[in-house]
């Protein structure tokens, strides 16, 4: 790993101000993917911007039947939060698959949306549930927030703060899990709220999309068999030595009847 | 005063205190003073030219001591990376052997091979130093699969290795088998891969190197399996130096699985780079350098037939291999898709032909060696599908057939038509131990039930023998290896009684600390506490080849049984001395030398006390002292066998196979340890289970990359991948090993592969599937259910 | 930089480089070797060591993330206070032959012991994911989760020294 700054603010427009002076400078939240890549010496930033001492962005709260996530919230504490369980099950064991427990002592919401890894699970609940990404300038929808592979709408300085999900009627995760890297080959997160059916699919492609054809039949009747029948297009789909794109567009469907099963036992 | 622990029980073993409580010692733990750190620059191209070599920016470089490469060991005359076997051609040619410089000389032939030494002060100046060392490729065409490697207008590896063929080996009476398939009532065909693999130890390799100047003496610290092979193929074939000045310390050591029994040119570079640079120097390789430099496994392409008459009883066996050896000759490489595979391919069976060759070619990729099983585990798996394959071609049950072939108890000992003569064996007490032991009688119920939930349930059989305990030299020398096989002892009784055992092999995970122990206990009546094992250092251990091909307990135990012998037969002496009593007269029993019919006795402390306190001694015809040592070198193979049986369940809608339940029953011989036996078990087979359902090393075909370069990509078994085993051991003395002793290292992995694809292909014989390769991912199993010839059941 | 934590229940300040791994800091300044490096993606687990209870990989953890907080590795696992004793999850792996070569031993125990505080009475599966984050290639896991369900009843019954 190469040297670099390191930089604990203890206030948001602190931690701005430190990200805006130093271009070639990273913030650093559960740091789960950011040191790996740096100890492979894959980046070399010459600052660090530890969000851990920044207070206020951490924890689960609710209100107007939105939860608000902070940002520095690990997936350990929304998979075991009282509040994410009884709110939104379906969020709580969504973070509960995600890497392995020691990740998930460290790993963090804000972190995990901010990097946008196109096989990462959150990105699936905050489409899925159609979430506020609330950040130190300013708030984006979820679907104006993903970009693709790694992409998303944060400018440079910009850090997330907190992430409002509204709650559903209710809602399902399914993953189907990669054996060794226990990332999604494909996971879908199915959430029926009063506006209509959301589905959210992560890991078959390069970023999180949704399907609006499996939405459309879930509103009609919300039950796995409604979707049964519905093919997703291979074109464009990830193919690896893991999983082919046919493969990954067979599993969409797959992953998703499960989340809506999941969602009718859990309504 | 502590307790006799003898062979038969389960003490917990000596070596866990200092692993609990994070004092082990191993080579990546060790600092010395003066320390410097190296760093290996690898190639990233599987196959290139090196037009040249511009190290200025690295060496300018603060903090950087400096960048050796190819044309420093040239300048130096040092030697090629040795192989320790020669194989040749049915006509007797001997193999192709190309150099194998430890660091590159003109051409790098696979992603990782070392192309330069970068040396500085910290891990990070020299990482960084090794970025700046510019390397002028010209990238050639490559090559990384077997049959692509063997086609005609194939990129070359080596100019003088026409089609890339390193030898075409062969085994068996090829005029016999053509006879017998002539007259078979029906013929099974297969045709397999045997999927490349990474043995992964959980410690990456490490080393220390540092060279004394006041002394001349080298000492090279090195994650080893067999430190005595490293020092001697080192210091007279790669290095040239006088072998007394050559100390070699594997400590403890993370797990090996054959990845660490061969010498690496990390080791020669280092121990050679130490001395120039006159600063020990430190390297430890990270996982995704292990990855490509680690020896990989397995990686075969086989075409099988069985005949067999009307009844199913087997003819002949006709096999063809092509098997990938990688960019170079390793230390044991060619050895282990030949020798190691084809006299296994008799298995438990009366088979009275076969014929097997095997095509040893070079491809552009990490050189393959041994991984736990070597060439036993690909001879298994491709008889036991074969034998699935002609049961459900013929329409016998598949453990009828088995039983029909299988080598009755009393036809031992048996010669196959192979080499080798089994010794001892019960397989079809195997057999019926397994079957009820996995209660198959119930398999009806409860796959019915997985039916119910849409998932298909399968059970799968096998059976195997191994060839362990490596080896009788004579046999060997004639098979093509180039050294010993023997292992060495020495047991040393201290003056107040303790012993100290210094052994030959190699302990790293087995737990020979323990069982090693036991055996002198039992044999010298010592407590078991007060015995310790020494191991792993050149310096302090006389000789041996270390651990591998489990050989430790049978070829290491016997030698240290006859060396235990040897100190009762002196001790004999030095008790009718001190008892005044003929020697013959001397029993010897729980640690007391007595005299016959009378209750006369000395322990054997205080013999030890006489034999070091001289006093009273008969020193005109005895030498003073306590100490014996003793080398063996088996007669015969040891073969451990047994019947594995697996059950798995496949949702169709994923393709995810599960293994819900796992049965081994295992002929070992003499069982010193049963706890350890069973946990040795346990791990072999988990790591046929990973080789069957999860692990692949996968390269790019065009690019030569390894894609599964990574645990992130290559899939290691976690413990929720699995099931509660099931495991005993039925089993029959070896009859020329001192203890009845055959080894259980390998079984595990020897049984586990077939036994669980047989398992996935019988979940899906409704399908039309005969065959399915490892390992069975669910996209794969996904894709065969896809293209089934028979619709999925709406259950 | 300077940074203040207890390691090990003893108080620590240091000065280092913000690039520096807990591994690394263990390991190459503060001398204790037992937390073991054996990959590089963060997938092993044989670094896994306790900050402020919670079990986290250390090769995957900064230094400056130790300020004002409490690092417990396996070296300073007891089984009373004071004592030379194993910790019951230490000894049940002894008593279960939880371990062959070692190498994961002291994450995989870290791991464990942190799976036993978070739920007194653990079934087979849930000790089963509960290591989805902890490699062993030696043992098969079969005698690791027999012993981490030992070594949670008894962290369990008798008091634990952590």
């Amino acid at each position: 790993m190469r040297s670099f700054a390191y930089h604990q603010p203890n206030a948001i427009p602190e931690a701005v101000s430190l990200l805006a002076e130093q271009p070639e400078s990273r913030p650093l939240a559960g740091g789960m993917t950011l040191i790996p890549t740096l100890k492979q010496r894959l980046a070399a930033p010459a600052a660090l911007v530890d969000l851990a001492g920044l207070p206020d962005i951490k924890g689960c709260s609710n209100g107007n039947a939105v939860v608000t996530i902070g940002a520095m919230t690990t997936h350990a504490e929304v998979a075991s939060s009282p509040l994410v369980k009884s709110q939104i099950p379906a969020l709580a064991a969504l973070a509960s698959v995600i890497g392995d427990p020691a990740v998930r002592d460290r790993g963090t919401i804000g972190g995990s949306v901010a990097n946008n890894d196109p096989a990462a699970d959150y990105p699936a609940g905050v489409l899925g549930l159609g979430a506020t990404i609330v950040t130190s300038a300013r708030e984006i929808a979820a679907e104006n927030f993903f970009f693709g592979l790694f992409e998303t709408a944060l400018k440079p300085n910009e850090i997330i703060t907190a992430i409002r999900f509204p709650v559903p009627l209710s809602a399902g995760y399914a993953k189907f899990k990669a054996p060794a890297s226990r990332y999604a080959v494909v996971g879908v997160f199915v959430a029926k709220t009063a506006t209509g059916v959301r589905v959210a699919v992560t890991g078959a492609g390069s970023g999180v999309f949704r399907v609006p054809q499996m939405e459309r039949a879930l509103a009609e009747a919300f039950d796995p068999t409604a979707i049964a029948a519905i093919k997703i297009d291979a074109e464009g789909l990830t193919s690896d030595i893991h999983a082919d794109a046919g493969y990954r567009a067979h599993l969409v469907t797959v992953m998703a009847k499960r989340a809506v099963a999941t969602a009718l036992g859990a309504a | 005063m502590g307790n006799v622990i003898g062979i038969g029980a389960s003490p917990r073993r000596k070596e866990d205190q200092r692993f609990l409580t994070g004092r082990g010692n191993y080579v990546s733990d060790i600092k010395r003073p003066g320390m410097a750190a190296g760093v290996f620059l690898r190639s990233p191209h599987a196959h290139a030219l090196i037009r040249g070599i511009d190290k200025q920016a690295a060496l300018e470089m603060p903090g950087v001591i400096a960048v050796l490469t190819g044309e420093d060991v040239a300048a130096d005359g040092l030697g090629s990376l040795p192989c320790g076997w020669g194989i040749t051609d049915a006509r007797g040619v001997p193999m192709k052997e190309p150099p194998f410089p430890m660091l590159a000389q003109g051409k790098v032939r696979f992603v990782g091979d070392m192309v330069a030494f970068v040396i500085a002060e910290t891990v990070e100046d020299a990482s960084t130093a090794a970025e700046l060392v510019k390397v002028d490729y010209e990238v050639l065409p490559s090559v990384v699969g077997v049959l692509d490697a063997v086609r005609p207008g194939a990129p070359k590896l080596f100019d003088d290795v026409p089609n890339n063929i390193c030898c075409d080996w062969e085994l068996g009476d090829k005029a016999a088998v053509d006879t017998a398939f002539r007259k078979a009532a029906h013929v099974a065909r297969l045709s397999l891969v045997n999927n490349r693999l990474i043995g992964n130890p959980m410690e990456p390799r490490a080393a220390i190197a540092e060279y004394n100047p006041g002394t001349g003496q080298h000492t090279l610290w090195t994650t080893s399996q067999f430190p005595h092979v490293v020092r001697f193929l080192m210091s007279a074939l790669v290095l040239k130096l006088p072998e007394h000045k050559v100390r070699v310390v594997a400590p403890d050591v993370g797990g090996g699985f054959g990845v660490k029994q061969f010498h690496y040119g990390e080791e020669a570079v280092i121990t050679w780079a130490a001395k120039r640079v006159m600063r020990p120097v430190k390297w430890v390789a990270s996982r995704s350098e292990c990855y490509v430099s680690d020896r990989h496994g397995r990686d075969h392409v086989t075409e099988a037939e069985l005949a067999l008459d009307e009844k199913g009883k087997f003819l002949a066996l006709r096999v063809k291999t092509l098997a990938n050896m990688g960019g170079y000759l390793s230390t044991f490489g060619p050895n282990i898709p030949t020798n190691l595979y084809g006299p296994l391919l008799s298995g438990v069976y009366t088979t009275p032909a076969i014929y097997c060759n095997v095509k040893v070619v070079f491809t552009n990729t990490v050189p393959v060696d041994a991984y736990r099983g070597a060439g036993r585990p690909e001879a298994t798996f491709v008889l036991e599908r074969i034998v699935d394959v002609a049961a459900s071609d013929m329409g016998i049950d598949r453990v009828e057939l088995r039983r029909r072939n299988m080598i009755p108890k009393e036809a031992y000992p048996y010669q196959t038509p192979v080499l080798v003569q089994y010794d001892s064996g019960d397989p079809i007490g195997c057999l019926d131990g397994a079957l009820a032991a996995a209660d198959v009688k119930w398999f009806g119920t409860r796959k019915a039930a997985s039916a119910r939930s849409g998932k298909f349930r399968g059970l799968g059989f096998s059976t195997y023998v191994e060839a362990c305990g490596l080896a009788p030299s004579r046999f060997a020398g004639r098979l093509g290896a180039r050294g010993g096989l023997y292992e060495s002892a020495t047991v040393r009784v201290h003056p107040a009684g303790q012993v100290t055992v210094l052994i030959g092999t190699h302990n790293h995970g087995q737990g020979h600390e323990t069982t090693f122990a036991q055996i002198v206990s039992e044999k010298l009546g010592v407590a078991f506490e007060n015995v310790d094992i020494v191991f792993g250092d050149t310096d302090r251990v006389q000789f041996g080849m270390g651990t591998y091909g489990s050989r430790s307990l049978v070829v290491g135990g016997a030698a240290l049984s006859k060396a235990a012998d040897k100190v009762i037969v002196k001790g004999k002496k030095i008790a009718a001395h001190l008892l005044e009593a003929s020697e013959a007269d001397i029993h010897f029993e729980a640690g007391k030398f007595s005299v016959a019919g009378t209750d006369r006795a000395k322990t054997l402390g205080e013999i030890a006390v006489a034999a070091y306190v001289p006093h009273n001694y008969p020193l005109e015809v005895l030498e003073p002292g306590l100490e014996e040592q003793a080398y063996y070198d088996p007669v015969n193979f040891t073969y451990p066998g047994g019947c594995h049986i697996a059950e798995v369940e496949i949702d169709p809608e994923t393709g995810a196979v599960t293994l819900v339940d796992y049965t081994a029953v295992d002929d070992v011989g003499t069982v010193i340890n049963p706890m350890i036996v069973e946990g040795q078990l346990h791990g072999g087979i988990v790591q046929g289970v990973g080789q069957a359902l999860y692990e692949n090393a996968v390269y790019d075909e065009s690019s030569g990359q390894l894609m599964s370069g990574s645990l992130m990509d290559y899939c290691m078994p976690r413990a929720d991948h699995l099931p509660m085993m099931k495991v005993a051991t039925h089993s029959t003395l070896c009859t020329h090993t001192p203890m009845g002793v055959k080894g259980c290292g390998e079984v595990g992995t020897i049984g586990s592969p077939a036994a669980v694809i047989n398992a996935v292909v019988d979940a899906l014989a409704h399908l039309g599937v005969t065959h399915v390769d490892m390992p069975a991912t669910p996209n794969r199993i996904w894709r065969l259910i896809q293209n089934a010839s028979l619709p999925i059941a709406a259950e | 930089m300077q940074i203040s934590f207890t390691l090990n229940a003893k108080p620590v300040t240091l000065d280092v480089e913000p690039a520096t791994l807990v591994t690394e800091l263990l390991r190459e300044h503060l001398n204790l070797t037992g937390t073991h490096i054996g990959c590089d993606t963060s997938q092993c687990g044989a670094c896994v060591v306790h900050l402020d209870g919670l079990a986290v990989k250390s090769c995957t953890l900064l230094a400056p993330a130790l300020q004002g907080k409490s690092l417990v590795t396996i070296e300073g696992l007891q089984g009373a206070p004071g004592s030379n004793q194993l910790h019951p999850m230490q000894e049940a792996f002894r008593q279960h032959h939880g371990l062959q070569c070692g190498f994961c031993t002291p994450g995989m125990v870290m791991s464990a012991i942190a799976l036993a505080h978070a739920k007194a009475a653990l079934t087979e599966a849930e000790v089963r994911r509960g290591l989805e984050g902890n490699i062993c290639r030696c043992t098969g896991y079969q005698n690791i989760v027999l012993a981490v369900m030992a070594g949670t009843a008894a962290m369990h019954g008798a008091g634990s020294g952590e």
